[in-house]
């Protein structure tokens, strides 16, 4: 957790430039997990977390499935609630225990997440899907909300699907969209939990591109995901979690080559000849 | 049905009594055998009817029945009394149905609601309505409710219909609600919209859709039960049977023609509600 320093290359992003309340604290950390625990009835799915990750970091979770991966991305957008130790996220501190149902206006606007199942409004059209939050949360015009909508489409390389509905759109079209979607909210934070899971396999590549260009752009991104080619091309940690712990962080240069615990090793392994 | 056949058609192996069925259904099935069938049956039950009023010797007025529903004189056409009943039970159903849309509605949040007493008080409404025969209930709402609350017959009834169905919708509407993805309210939490707009602009929109055509249904049973407001003499369909049944004494007539115009309409609503269901199939 000594390696963090390495975030530091702070690169002034559009997000950062445009939003102006942002708080300019000397500090750059964002996220910071202190001996965060959380149950399921009896399994505990997370299990004394310690995590701090700096602006601009792009940290990749992995590990077998059920290691609790997910669930500890969904408790930084507060999709869950842990139990015991505490979240900060953009120094706004998330409370144990209460399961509050409000999320601070500050961590809406400033975490966006991607799915596994794309979880697009079908009911909508892309524009709207893209257009919804920036009118209703950000409270932006329509007209300025739609220009938005199409600059960050041209983004994901889907200018010309913006009319369609998301169940005319391939996998990958939607993931696409689904990143797009959170981009409109200009989060200065992105989650991932596994994108590319549910994509047919070439399909895979389209939404890995736009990740890396979005990483490139110096985003804060927190993916689990099981695409070591992706984690080695743009991680700057690797985060390997096994029931409900944290058992490794390294760089990925250290992480792939010499992991420290032999239960890494053995994933590692499994996933990279598989 | 389908889930049915399918298994009849895969693991059941076909025996003698299953070959039997299916030449059955076969004959059965077949438009001229149906239609055939149909007017035996449908023949029968008129004869049996004509004997039986002939055996009383009841004194059979059909010719005086198209006057109520409509006359032609020197001043033109004028709406006969049937019609007029049909429009104050449609008026009357659909006053009943808003209200039972908008009170189901706030039901079915409220069991979804995070506070327990909110969900406490759903569950209590719900289960006092719907084990409640409806009869003890409109009499519970006009005799009792009626004086302590100055509620004429019309609102008291309008109230009591509303509540009931009220009921019966938020049944409903909450299997509506369930059965959008739990990943929709989770995609909306995470583009920061709260709990009201998620419901406003996610899951309602997308449940509507599945509650549509058991909407419909529901309307139709609002309409049929609006009949049951002639107990307390409001003025409706059945009201307007039994009033006009009192002046002529053409009780057979009376009683098959106002069957036959709730048959009209419900029917017609019921071909709605299945091309509806047709419409919002899920596409695949």
């Amino acid at each position: 957790m000594n390696e963090l320093t390495s975030g530091a290359k702070l690169i002034q992003t559009s997000t950062d430039t445009t939003d102006k309340s942002q708080r300019s604290s000397t500090d750059d950390t964002v996220i910071r997990f202190e001996q965060v625990s959380k149950w399921f009835g009896d399994f505990r799915a997370l299990h004394n977390i310690n995590l701090t990750i700096a602006r601009t970091e792009r940290v990749v979770v992995c590990g077998p499935s059920g290691s609790g991966k997910s669930t500890l991305i969904r408790c930084i957008n507060q999709l869950e609630h842990h139990d015991q130790g505490t979240i900060d996220v953009e120094g706004n501190r998330i409370p144990p225990g209460i399961r509050s149902t409000t999320v601070h206006p500050k961590n809406a606007a400033a975490v966006g997440m991607v799915f596994q199942q794309f979880n697009l409004f079908p009911h909508l059209t892309v524009l709207e899907n893209l257009t919804l939050g920036p009118i209703r949360v950000r409270k932006l015009a329509p007209t300025e909300a739609e220009a938005l909508a199409h600059a960050f489409l041209e983004r994901v390389h889907i200018p010309e699907q913006a009319k369609k509905y998301p169940s005319q759109l391939s996998g990958g079209q939607q993931q696409r969209v689904a990143i797009a979607r959170a981009l409109c909210m200009e989060p200065r934070i992105l989650l991932f939990d596994e994108p590319t899971s549910a994509l047919d396999p070439e399909m895979i590549n389209e939404v890995l591109d736009v990740m890396v260009e979005l990483a490139e752009s110096g985003m804060t991104m927190i993916c689990v995901t099981h695409e070591m080619g992706f984690a080695k091309k743009v991680a700057d940690t690797m985060v390997f979690m096994e029931n409900g712990q944290i058992i490794e962080t390294a760089p990925p240069e250290r992480f792939f080559t010499a992991p420290n615990s032999e239960r890494c090793q053995t994933f590692l392994n499994k996933i990279l000849t598989h | 049905m389908s889930p049915l056949s399918s298994i009849n058609r895969s693991s059941i192996k076909p025996s003698c009594s299953t070959a039997l069925l299916t030449v059955l259904s076969r004959c059965v099935n077949n438009t001229a055998v149906a239609i055939t069938l149909y007017i035996a049956g449908m023949g029968l039950l008129i004869y049996l009817a004509a004997q039986g009023a002939n055996a009383m010797g009841y004194n059979w007025q059909w010719y005086r029945i198209p006057d109520y529903f409509y006359q032609i004189d020197e001043h033109g056409l004028i709406i006969g009394e049937i019609p007029l009943g049909l429009m104050a039970t449609l008026k009357l159903s659909a006053l009943c149905f808003v209200l039972a849309i908008g009170l189901g509605i706030v039901i079915a949040l409220l069991r979804h609601a995070q506070l327990s007493s909110g969900r406490l008080i759903a569950t209590c409404y719900l289960e006092l309505i719907r084990n409640t025969p409806l009869l003890v209930l409109l009499y519970l709402f006009y005799y009792v409710l009626g004086p302590v609350l100055q509620l004429d017959r019309y609102s008291a009834s309008v109230l009591c219909l509303g509540c009931y169905h009220a009921a019966l919708l938020s049944e409903i509407f909450r299997a509506g609600i369930n059965s959008v993805d739990s990943g929709q309210s989770e995609a909306a939490h995470a583009i920061g919209l709260n709990k009201i707009q998620t419901y406003r602009f996610i899951i309602l929109p997308q449940a509507v859709k599945l509650v549509i055509p058991p909407l419909v249904n529901e309307l139709i049973h609002v309409i049929k039960n609006t009949a049951i407001l002639s107990v307390i003499a409001v003025a409706e369909l059945t009201t307007l049977g039994r009033d006009l049944i009192s002046d002529t004494y053409m009780s057979f007539e009376i009683w098959f023609t106002i069957a036959g115009v709730y048959l009209l309409v419900t029917l017609l609503l019921s071909l709605l509600a299945s091309q509806l269901e047709k419409w919002y199939a899920p596409k695949k």
